[in-house]
C-alpha cells in the first residue's frame, strides 16, 4: 500500500486514501480537497443532503450523486481521479477501485484489494513523450513531404495554366490589333485622345489605392517581421538586425541610427510604425515574395512588376506563406478545395498501393477503388469504388468511402473504408475486415500531415506533468 | 477466406430459410409410418402370468404377441423417490438390442414391492406407499397405476405397445437355418406356438432399406422400431421433450406429424412447428391441479412423440353436449412413444408434486453442473472475432463504454483452417498473450472445438484417432468420412470410453497448445452435423463399435461434451469447475455445462420462442439454458437487440452471437442512448449474480429449474398452466421481458392469491392473482419480487464478475402481508470444487419475521470464510420503527441508521456492515 499524504481521512474499512479528489459533472478539475473540508458537515454536490464528514469515504454511499465516496467504490456513479505523477491524470469509474486490476499508473486505485501494482507513470509518461516525439517527427518531415507534392503539383498546374494564359493572351493581342485597326479605321483623330487621357487618369487613381494597399500590407508584414520578440513593438535592436537600413553607410545600423529611424524613440507600436516606415520602405528588405497579382491594364503591367521585385526577390520561405494564403483566403469553398487538393497530391504521390496478407493482395487505386485477388492466381474482387470522404465532423478527410463492391453471398455489396493517418510513405499499412465484406484499410500518405506545429504544442502540453 | 468458405457454405446452407424437404416426415421415415398405421385397438399382447418372478428388487414376466408368438420380457421395478421403472425386451433377441449407457448416474436404487392379489385375468402389485398399486392385466397386456380409487396413469391401455422382434431377412433364412441348425432363437421360443403365424407376418417397405433423397440407409438388422402408449387420465396439460421452436405446452397431435426427436443441424429453424432440432430428452410432464407426474423414455434412437388430448379431439356437437349437459367425462392425454431401435426403458415418475418430479429425474440422471459464478455474466461472441487485435479492441471496448463483460468468444475461423486444437498462425499467432492480456482484466475467454476431424495427414489429432482407430466406422468398417467445416472430415467414436479418455487428455495444457486456465470450451455441430450426410447427419447404418448410429444417435453431443468436460476438470487436476457449451443434447446433459437454443435469427418471434424453449428445457433439468442474444442469422433492428438483451440478461445463460454475414453490433455500435439502455441491461444482470448463483446451487443440489414455468410454482392456479410469456427465476423473481416491437405496455400474470409482488425497480406493490398492465419504455424490464422473499445483491457492478468477489451485499427484504420474508444467500470461492470434496461454502436462511431479521447457518458443517459484508437492507412494505438495532454473533448490540420512505413505505438500513458468513440478527422496534 501507497502511503499518502492525504491519508488524514476518517475511513472506517477504507484505510488510506491516496487522493481526495472529484470529478463533478464532466469538468476535469480536479480540485484536491477543495469539496472536503475535513470535519465540517459535507453536502453533496448535487445539493441533495448534508452529512457528517465522517460519511465521506467510509465505502458506503449516500449521495445520489456519488460526491460522497470520490475515493471508495461505494458509489455506482462515482468517479476516481489518479494523479499520475509522470503521465496524464486520468478520471476512472470508481468501481475499478480495488477490483484487483491496475487501472492508475500511480497504483492509486488499488490500495486495499492486494493487487501488486507497480508505479508505471514514468516509464509511460516517457514512453508517450517519445510516441508523440517520432509522431511529430514523422509529421515534420511528412508536411514537408506534402508541401513538395502540393508544389510539383501547383507546378504542373502553373505550367499548364500559363501555357493557357500565353496562348489566350495570344489570341487577345491578335483580337485587339484586329480591333484596334478597326478603330483607327473607324474613328476619327479626336475623340480618340480625349478617351485616353481619361483613361489613364483613372488608371492612375486606381493604380495609387492598390499601392497604398500594398505598402500597408507589406509595412504590416515588415512590422511583424521587425518584432523578433512578438511583443507588439519594434525595438532598436530589432531594427539593428537589417544592415540595409544602414544610413551613414558603415555597412551596420547603429543604435543611434536605430533610434533615428524610429523617430528618436526605444521602440515603437504598429500605429507609430507608420512614420517609420516610410522612412525604411525603400532600403527595407524582407524575405521577398512573388509578385501579387493584380489586375492591370496590358500597358502598365510590366512597370508594376518591376516595381514589386525590386522589393521582394524571390524566396521558398515565402512562397510558403502564400500557399497558406492561398488555402485560406482563395479557396473559400474550402472543402471542394481541399479535395482537390489532396485528391492533386495523391495522384502525384503514386497511382496505386497495395498489401499482401495471407492469401490475398488488397490494391488500392485511391479515387478509383479497392480490390483484392488471390496470391496465387484468380480474379479480382472488387471491394468497392470511390464513394466520399467519411471522416468525423471536424476532419472528414481522414476516412475515405469505397462502396458497391462485388455483391457478398447472403450479404450487402463489399465495401471498404480506408483510414488516412500521416506518415512518411504512401502505403497500405494493414486490411481487416471486421464485419463480413466490410474491409478497413490502414493507408499513410503525406497527404494527411498536419502543421507540425499542432503536434508539437500536444508535445509541450504532456511535458507539463 | 471468403471464396472458401463461400463454397462450404454454399453445400451445407444453401436456403434463405429452413428446407423443410431436407428433414423427414413421420410418412417419409419408415418405421414411423409402420407405428403410425397401427390404430388404437386390442393389443395382440397377452401377459403370462405363470411366468411370473418376483424378488425383492424386481418382477419379471413375460408377454406374448398372439399374433407372431414372439415373446416379450417386461421388467417391473419400484424404484427409490416414488418412481416405477418398466422394462420390456426381447426375451431371447437375435442379438442384444442397444440399451443406453451412461445417462443414469447409478443403478437406481429399488424398493420391494409385494403381491397384493393375483388370479388369472392378472396381479396386483403394492408400490408401498399412499395405497399405490400397479395393476397388471393379462389378457390384452395393460399396466395401470392407481392411488386408492385414481388411475394416476395406464400403459398399453390404447394396445399400441409394438415390439418389432429382430428376425434375419427373409432370402437368406433359408441358409441361415441350413447352415446353423439351432435356427432362430425367435423361432425356437414360438416352437410350442402356431409356426404359420410367425411366418404369415410381411415385410413391409422400407423394413429391410430406406431411402431419402439420395441417401441410402442399408438396415443389415432390419426392422426394430419400438412403441408404447401412456394415458394420463383427468390431465390437459403436458409438457417437455425439447428441442422443439414452440409453445411450452404440448400441441395435439393428431392430423399432423408427431414431435420429433432426432439431433439434427437445423439451418435456419423455423417456430412453431414440431420438427426436430439439435437435442433431445425424452422427458414427458404431465400437470393438472392434483398432480404432477413424468415419463422419462430411454431411449437414444430417432423418436416420435404422439399427443393427444381426448378433450381436444372432440367433435363442436360433443362439446355441446357437454355445454347442455354438464360433462361428466375427465379430461385426458394420451402419449404415444416411437422409437426406431433399442428397447423400451421407461420411468415413471409418480410426483406428486412438480419438485418431486425434478428430485425423481435428478436421482436418475443428475443435476444441473454447479457452474462458476464467471460463466453466468455476460458472453460476447461473434462467428468471428478476426484476430489478436480485433479481441483486444473488443475487450477495451466493454472497459470504454463500462459495460461489464466475463467472456469473449471464437468461433471456427480462429483455428488454422478448421482444424480443431490449432491457433491460425496469422490472426492467432500469440494465443497466449491474448489470453494473459485477457486475464489482466480477470476476463476470459472460450474457444470453439467440434468434433468433426479434418482429414489431413498433417494433423496430428486426425493422425492419432485414425492409429488408433477412434473413428467412427461405415458400415463396411472404413474411417467414416462426412462433409463439415473443414471440408472432408472424420467423426470420432465418442460412445467409446477409451476415445473419451483420449479426446480429455488434449485439454491437458501441454497437449493443447497456446490454452491456459482461462480459456474455456464450446462444442457445436455435435448432433452430428454432417452436411453431406441424410438429413445433415450421419448415416444411420454407420457404426459405432458393435453398435450402429441408429442406436446411438441422440446420445453423440451428450458424449462429446461429457468427454470435453472431462478434459477441462482433468487439466486442471480436478480442481476447476469446466465450463463447455454445447447444441446437441441429451437426457443427463446437465451434468457437463451449459446449452443454447442455437441458430436462432433476429426477429422478434425468435426472441419470444426463447422463452418456452428454455423453459422446456429447465423442466427437464437443463437450466443452463439461453438463445443467442441479438439472433444468429439475420440483423437485427437496434430495438430487437435492445429489448433482447433486456430479456438475455434475465436467462440463465447470457450470450450475444452473431453470424459472419451480419454487420458488427458489439453493444456500443448503435449510439449512446442505446449503448446506455443495453449497460443498463447488463449491469442489472451482474447486480443479481448472487442470486443467479444461489438458484444454480439450488438446481445443482435439487434438480429445480432455475428459469420456472409459473406453473411449477403455482400449480394449483390453472391461469399458469399456459404461460410463456413470462417466468419465475426460481420462486422469487417474476419476469416479463418485453418482447414486441413498438411496445407500449405489456400484460403480466402475477400469480398466488393472497400475495404480494413488488415491482423491482419502483418497489411499488402489486397483488397477485391479476392480470397487471404494465406501461414501458425502451429502458423497462418488467421484473417483480415475490412479498416473502428476501432475494440478495451487489450492487457495485464491475467489469467482471471476478472483480466483484469481495463486494458487499444489499438484501432486498420483501415483506409478505404476514410481514414475514425469508431467502438465502450462497458463497464459497466462486471457481473450484472445494465446494463439493471441502465443504467450503457458507449457506446462510435468512428469515424475517416479528420485527426481526436475522442469518442463519444452513450447512453447520461447511468452512469458508468470506471478505464480503452486508452494506445495505432494503424493505419493502415495511412500517417506520423507532430504531433498530443490530445483535453480531457475540451478542454485542450496536444501533443500525436507517431511513423510511413513507410513501412506498421502503425502509433502508444503513450499512449493518456484518459479514456476510457471520451469524447476525437485526431488530425493528
Amino acid at each position: 500500500m501507497q502511503s499518502s499524504p492525504h491519508s488524514s481521512v476518517p475511513t472506517s474499512s477504507v484505510k488510506a486514501l491516496p487522493v481526495i479528489c472529484f470529478l463533478y459533472l464532466s469538468f476535469h478539475v480536479c480540485t484536491e480537497r477543495q469539496f472536503y473540508e475535513e470535519n465540517k458537515p459535507f453536502t453533496c454536490l448535487d445539493g441533495s443532503r448534508t452529512i457528517p464528514f465522517d460519511r465521506v469515504n467510509d465505502d458506503y454511499c449516500d449521495c445520489r450523486d456519488g460526491s460522497d465516496e470520490p475515493g471508495t467504490a461505494a458509489c455506482p456513479n462515482g468517479s476516481f481521479h489518479c494523479t499520475n505523477a509522470g503521465f496524464r491524470p486520468t478520471f476512472i469509474p470508481s468501481s475499478r477501485i480495488n477490483d484487483g486490476i491496475c487501472d492508475c499508473c500511480d497504483t492509486t486505485d488499488e490500495y486495499n484489494s492486494g493487487a501488486k501494482c507497480e508505479n508505471t507513470c514514468k516509464e509511460l509518461g516517457q514512453k508517450e513523450h517519445e510516441v508523440l516525439q517520432k509522431m511529430a517527427e514523422i509529421t515534420k518531415e511528412g508536411f514537408l513531404l506534402k508541401q513538395q507534392l502540393i508544389q510539383e503539383a501547383k507546378n504542373r498546374q502553373q505550367e499548364k495554366q500559363s501555357k493557357l494564359t500565353e496562348l489566350q493572351n495570344n489570341k487577345k493581342e491578335l483580337e485587339e490589333k484586329v480591333e484596334a485597326l478597326r478603330t483607327v479605321k473607324e474613328t476619327a483623330e479626336q475623340p480618340e485622345k480625349e478617351a485616353k487621357e481619361l483613361h489613364l487618369k483613372a488608371w492612375e487613381e486606381q493604380k495609387a489605392i492598390i499601392r497604398a494597399e500594398k505598402d500597408k500590407a507589406k509595412m504590416a508584414e515588415a512590422f511583424l517581421e521587425l518584432d523578433d520578440d512578438a511583443d507588439g513593438f519594434v525595438a532598436v535592436a530589432e531594427l539593428q538586425t537589417h544592415a540595409e537600413l544602414d544610413t551613414d553607410a558603415d555597412g551596420t545600423v547603429s543604435e543611434t541610427e536605430a533610434q533615428g529611424l524610429l523617430g528618436g524613440v526605444d521602440h515603437v507600436d504598429t500605429a507609430s510604425f507608420e512614420k517609420v516606415w516610410d522612412n525604411i520602405k525603400d532600403k527595407y528588405v524582407s524575405e521577398p515574395v512573388e509578385p501579387a497579382p493584380v489586375d492591370t491594364p496590358p500597358e502598365e503591367s510590366n512597370k508594376l512588376a518591376d516595381n514589386d521585385s525590386e522589393q521582394y526577390p524571390s524566396d521558398d520561405d515565402v512562397q510558403e506563406e502564400e500557399e497558406e494564403d492561398e488555402e485560406e483566403d482563395d479557396y473559400p469553398e474550402e472543402d471542394f478545395d481541399k479535395v482537390r487538393k489532396l485528391n492533386i497530391t495523391m495522384y502525384v504521390s503514386y497511382s496505386q498501393s497495395y498489401i499482401v496478407l495471407c492469401r490475398y493482395i488488397y490494391k488500392l487505386c485511391p479515387f478509383n477503388r479497392v480490390s483484392q485477388k488471390p496470391k496465387y492466381g484468380g480474379s479480382e474482387t472488387n471491394l468497392g469504388t470511390w464513394g466520399t470522404w467519411a471522416g468525423p465532423e471536424d476532419n472528414k478527410y481522414l476516412l475515405m468511402k469505397y462502396e458497391h463492391g462485388t455483391g457478398c453471398w447472403q450479404g450487402p455489396n463489399r465495401s471498404t473504408t480506408v483510414k488516412l493517418t500521416c506518415g512518411k510513405e504512401t502505403t497500405v499499412m494493414s486490411t481487416s475486415e471486421p464485419s463480413r465484406c466490410e474491409y478497413l484499410m490502414e493507408f499513410t500518405t503525406p497527404a494527411v500531415c498536419q502543421e507540425p506545429e499542432a503536434v508539437i504544442s500536444s508535445l509541450h502540453g504532456h511535458d507539463e506533468f | 477466406m471468403v471464396p472458401l468458405l463461400v463454397a462450404l457454405l454454399f453445400l451445407c446452407l444453401g436456403a434463405e430459410a429452413v428446407d423443410r424437404s431436407n428433414f423427414k416426415t413421420c410418412e417419409q421415415s419408415s418405421f414411423c409410418k409402420r407405428q403410425r398405421e397401427l390404430k388404437p385397438g386390442q393389443s395382440p399382447y397377452r401377459a403370462l402370468l405363470d411366468t411370473l418372478e418376483l424378488s425383492d428388487s424386481r418382477i419379471t414376466l413375460q408377454l406374448i404377441n398372439d399374433n407372431n408368438k414372439v415373446r416379450l420380457l417386461l421388467e417391473l421395478y419400484r424404484l427409490h423417490g416414488n418412481m416405477t421403472r418398466v422394462k420390456i425386451n426381447e426375451l431371447k433377441p437375435l442379438k442384444p438390442r442397444y440399451e443406453v449407457p451412461d445417462v443414469l448416474i447409478t443403478d437406481p436404487p429399488t424398493e420391494p414391492m409385494t403381491l397384493v392379489a393375483q388370479d388369472e385375468n392378472g396381479l396386483v402389485l403394492s408400490l408401498g406407499v399412499d395405497e399405490q398399486r400397479v395393476i397388471v392385466s393379462a389378457r390384452p397386456f395393460r399396466l395401470d397405476i392407481v392411488e386408492g380409487p385414481t388411475v394416476l396413469l395406464s400403459l398399453n391401455s390404447r394396445g399400441l405397445l409394438t415390439f418389432e422382434h429382430l428376425r434375419l431377412r427373409k432370402d437368406t433364412k433359408h441358409d441361415a437355418d441350413a447352415e446353423d441348425g439351432g435356427g432362430s432363437e425367435n423361432a425356437e421360443q414360438a416352437e410350442d406356438e402356431d409356426e404359420q403365424a410367425v411366418k404369415e407376418e410381411e415385410d413391409k417397405p422400407g423394413m429391410w432399406e430406406e431411402t431419402f433423397k439420395t441417401h441410402s440407409d442399408s438396415k443389415p438388422n432390419g426392422p426394430s422400431s419400438i412403441s408404447l402408449d401412456f394415458s394420463f387420465p383427468g390431465v390437459d396439460h403436458v409438457y417437455g421433450i425439447p428441442e422443439h421452436a414452440d409453445t411450452l405446452k404440448l400441441r395435439n397431435t393428431d392430423g399432423g406429424d408427431p414431435y420429433r426427436l432426432y439431433n439434427l443441424d437445423v439451418f435456419q429453424y423455423e417456430l412453431h412447428n414440431l420438427m426436430a432440432l439439435y437435442g433431445a430428452v425424452p422427458v414427458i410432464i404431465s400437470h393438472n391441479t392434483e398432480r404432477t407426474m413424468g415419463i422419462f423414455w430411454l431411449n437414444a434412437a430417432e423418436t416420435w412423440v404422439d399427443i393427444s388430448s381426448s378433450t381436444a379431439g372432440k367433435t363442436v356437437f360433443g362439446k355441446m353436449m357437454d355445454f347442455v349437459q354438464g360433462s361428466s367425462e375427465v379430461p385426458q392425454t394420451d402419449v404415444r412413444w416411437i422409437s426406431e431401435s433399442g428397447i423400451i426403458d421407461v420411468f415413471v415418475l409418480l410426483g406428486p408434486t412438480p419438485n418431486d418430479v425434478f428430485a425423481q429425474y435428478a436421482s436418475l440422471t443428475g443435476t444441473q453442473a454447479f457452474p462458476s459464478l464467471s460463466t453466468l455474466g455476460y458472453h460476447q461472441c461473434r462467428w468471428n472475432y478476426n484476430d489478436k487485435e480485433d479481441v483486444k479492441t473488443v475487450d477495451e471496448g466493454f472497459d470504454k463504454h463500462d459495460i461489464p463483460c466475463d467472456f469473449i468468444w471464437l468461433d471456427i475461423e480462429h483455428t488454422d483452417g478448421k482444424r480443431y486444437f490449432t491457433w491460425d498462425p496469422h490472426k492467432f499467432a500469440q494465443p497466449k498473450e491474448m489470453l494473459q492480456g485477457l486475464m489482466d482484466k480477470k476476463r476470459k475467454m472460450v474457444a470453439i472445438v467440434d468434433p468433426h476431424i479434418k482429414v489431413d495427414s498433417g494433423y496430428n489429432i486426425n493422425n492419432e484417432i485414425r492409429s488408433k482407430s477412434f473413428y467412427v466406422k461405415t458400415k463396411d468398417g472404413a474411417d467414416y468420412e462426412g462433409w463439415c467445416w473443414p471440408g472432408n472430415s472424420g467423426y470420432p467414436d465418442f460412445t467409446n470410453p477409451e476415445m473419451r479418455a483420449w479426446w480429455a487428455s488434449k485439454f491437458a495444457y501441454d497437449q493443447y497448445e497456446g490454452s491456459m486456465e482461462n480459456l474455456f470450451i464450446w462444442n457445436d455441430m455435435n448432433e452430428p452435423s454432417v452436411f453431406n450426410g441424410p438429413e445433415v447427419t450421419m448415416h444411420k447404418d454407420a457404426l459405432h463399435g458393435s453398435w450402429e448410429h441408429r442406436d446411438v444417435h441422440n446420445i453423440y453431443g451428450l458424449y462429446v461434451q461429457k468427454a470435453t468436460s472431462e478434459g477441462l476438470i482433468q487439466r486442471s487436476g480436478g480442481v476447476e469447475r469446466p465450463f463447455v457449451l454445447t447444441r446437441a443434447f441429451f437426457a443427463g446433459s446437465q451434468r457437463y455445462g451449459a446449452v443454447w437454443t442455437g441458430d436462432n435469427a433476429a426477429e422478434w418471434g425468435h426472441l419470444k420462442i426463447s422463452i418456452p424453449m428454455c423453459l422446456s428445457l429447465g423442466l427437464v433439468g437443463i437450466s443452463f439454458c439461453g438463445a443467442d442474444v441479438g439472433g444468429f442469422f439475420k440483423h437485427p433492428s437496434t430495438e430487437l437487440l435492445v429489448r433482447w438483451y433486456q430479456a438475455g440478461a434475465y436467462q440463465p445463460f447470457f450470450r450475444a452471437h452473431a453470424h459472419l454475414d451480419t454487420p458488427r453490433r458489439e453493444p456500443w455500435l448503435f449510439g449512446p442512448d442505446n449503448t446506455a439502455l443495453i449497460r443498463e441491461a447488463v449491469r442489472q444482470r451482474y447486480a443479481l449474480l448472487p442470486f443467479w448463483y444461489q438458484l444454480f446451487y439450488n438446481a445443482y443440489r435439487t434438480g429445480q429449474p432455475v428459469m420456472r414455468a409459473l406453473w411449477v410454482e403455482y400449480p394449483k392456479e390453472p391461469a399458469t398452466f399456459v404461460i410463456e410469456d413470462e417466468y419465475l427465476l426460481g420462486k422469487d423473481l417474476l419476469v416479463h421481458p418485453v418482447t414486441d416491437e413498438g411496445a407500449k405496455g405489456v400484460t403480466a400474470y402475477l400469480p398466488g392469491k393472497g400475495e404480494i409482488w413488488y415491482d423491482v425497480h419502483t418497489f411499488q406493490k402489486h397483488k397477485g392473482a391479476q392480470n397487471l398492465y404494465i406501461p414501458v419504455t425502451m429502458s423497462s424490464i418488467p421484473v417483480f419480487q415475490r412479498g416473502g422473499s428476501i432475494i440478495s445483491r451487489k450492487n457495485r457492478v464491475r467489469r467482471s464478475s471476478t472483480c466483484m468477489e469481495n463486494d458487499p451485499y444489499t438484501l432486498y427484504v420483501a415483506l409478505s402481508p404476514q410481514g414475514t420474508a425469508e431467502g438465502e444467500i450462497y458463497i464459497d470461492d466462486f471457481h473450484t470444487f472445494n465446494f463439493e470434496k471441502e465443504k467450503q461454502f457458507i449457506h446462510r436462511h435468512l428469515h424475517f419475521s416479528d420485527n426481526t431479521l436475522s442469518s442463519n447457518n444452513l450447512a453447520p458443517d461447511s468452512n469458508f470464510s468470506t471478505a464480503a459484508w452486508i452494506e445495505k437492507v432494503i424493505i419493502m412494505g415495511a412500517t417506520q420503527p423507532t430504531s433498530i438495532s443490530l445483535i453480531a454473533a457475540d451478542g454485542t448490540k450496536s444501533a443500525v441508521e436507517f431511513e423510511f420512505d413513507s410513501a412506498a413505505s421502503v425502509l433502508t438500513l444503513r450499512k449493518p456492515g456484518v459479514n456476510a458468513g457471520a451469524d447476525w440478527t437485526v431488530l425493528l422496534q
